[in-house]
């Protein structure tokens, strides 16, 4: 494991970095590393734009895990630490969702923030980009639960934040309610029949250490988890 | 209790405890309920800003240890008052039932704050309206979070509850709430819904068709 020394990349005569000022609401310079992704990707990589010095690309959401590859491991780039995975419903019939990732150069001191717009009509299916970052492993989850979004390539693909038997939809959506679907009475029964321990999976850690101390029809149940996925 | 009638024409009161040495009279049940009140053992069930006041009521300046409740708990199963300070997602209602199934009996519940005790502002799919909804509550406790003496007139108030039990004749206080089997409520669905009713601003958030 090697150390990270942010800006490490930049050139020697680079000046340290200050608190920006001035930073322009639109417009701005934007950062190099989309004319490399254009050099690179041609037509798989969409309009960019900057604000409050940040930039945007929208990119091909099939192709993503290939560009996040590529942006991880080009010693040009480096963007060696996702930040977040996250997705946005617009209020339009056009565009209505778009996912979004947030990555970070730390040897580069760079931002770029990657958007995909999600097909209308289509089913929601974008590759998962857990294989470049781990950690992505549990923001597609997040992103998963909230948003029903699903990952194809991801190890473990379940929802992260509501129990696996929550059965009102996807919270962030629009078209969902406040309040959730069901009458409240209906909601607390839900929750209190469902088995708190069932939320867990061999893939966790902590549960496959203590495999051998956990109650017996427990380990049954990890077991034939375990042989269905 | 060792005090001796003063003397015809003197004033003076003559205090001798040896002469009454092992002697005390009182009823079996205030005596019970005397010992119960004053040496409740809470278990924190802290899930929010709530249990900061509660960290700050349990610690020097205010000091629990004055209502014989500085022994908190951290097992379900030596405890005699479960304390619910913050909010309860959905998520957590099996739990906090459960650990309330492992508490002895008898047993007491103070909701502490807005949340615990309604749902408070989070009147949305995630959180419980009310712990009262999965389990009975003694003492609610209003206050966003509640100061540390709001908490302790909540605690004193628990402690003249206990006080007033028949803990010898009355034997409901030692039964276990019933569940129904199939949806797991102790209460009616219509009560829940009732006790759920949004309240406030929130009643303009009117529920969306599914």
């Amino acid at each position: 494991m090697s150390l990270i020394v942010p800006g490490a990349a930049l050139p020697a005569n680079t000046p340290d970095p200050v608190t920006p000022r001035n930073v322009p609401h639109r417009g701005g310079e934007a950062n190099p590393s989309v004319e490399a992704l254009r050099a690179q990707f041609g037509a798989l990589i969409g309009r960019d734009a900057v604000m409050w010095g940040e930039t945007t690309v929208w990119v091909d959401a099939a192709s993503i895990r290939a560009i996040v590859l590529w942006l991880r491991d080009d010693p040009a780039q480096q963007y060696d630490y996702l930040v977040d995975v996250t997705a946005v419903e617009h209020r339009d019939p056009a565009l209505p969702l778009e996912m979004v990732w947030h990555l970070r150069s730390l040897p580069y001191r760079r931002f770029l923030r990657l958007k995909a717009a999600l097909p209308a009509e289509a089913e929601l299916v974008v590759p998962s980009i857990e294989p470049v970052y781990k950690s992505a492993n549990w923001l597609e989850r997040e992103v998963f639960d909230m948003f029903g979004i699903r990952f194809a390539g991801h190890a473990d693909l379940r929802r992260i934040l509501l129990w696996d038997s929550y059965a009102e939809g996807f919270p962030l959506r629009k078209d969902f309610p406040l309040r959730g679907r069901f009458s409240r009475s209906e909601q607390l029964s839900q929750a209190l029949t469902s088995n708190p321990d069932a939320k867990y999976s061999m893939e966790e850690l902590s549960v496959a250490d203590a495999f051998q101390e956990l109650p017996a029809d427990m380990r049954a149940r990890l077991l034939r988890d375990q042989g269905r996925s | 209790m060792g005090l001796s009638p003063a003397t015809s024409g003197s004033s003076r009161v003559t205090y001798d405890p040896p002469s009454q040495d092992g002697w005390v009279t009182t009823r079996l049940e205030f005596l019970v309920n005397w010992s119960r009140a004053n040496s409740l053992w809470p278990m924190p069930f802290g899930t929010a800003c709530c249990a900061i006041e509660f960290m700050a009521t349990a610690a020097s300046r205010f000091d629990l240890a004055r209502f014989g409740m500085e022994r908190l708990s951290f097992s379900p199963r030596q405890a005699d008052v479960l304390l619910c300070a913050g909010r309860v997602p959905y998520k957590l209602a099996p739990v906090i039932r459960r650990i309330y199934e492992q508490m002895p009996q008898p047993k007491w519940v103070i909701a502490m704050g807005a949340c615990a005790s309604s749902g408070g502002m989070f009147d949305n799919y995630a959180v419980v309206q009310g712990i009262d909804t999965i389990i009975p509550v003694d003492v609610y406790v209003p206050g966003c979070p509640p100061r540390p003496e709001a908490l302790m007139y909540g605690i004193m108030m628990l402690q003249d509850k206990v006080m007033q039990q028949r803990s010898i004749s009355d034997q409901a206080q030692y039964d276990e709430i019933t569940i129904d089997p199939t949806s797991r409520l102790y209460i009616p669905p219509a009560r829940i819904d009732e006790l759920s009713e949004p309240f406030g601003n929130s009643v303009h958030q009117t529920r969306s068709a599914p």
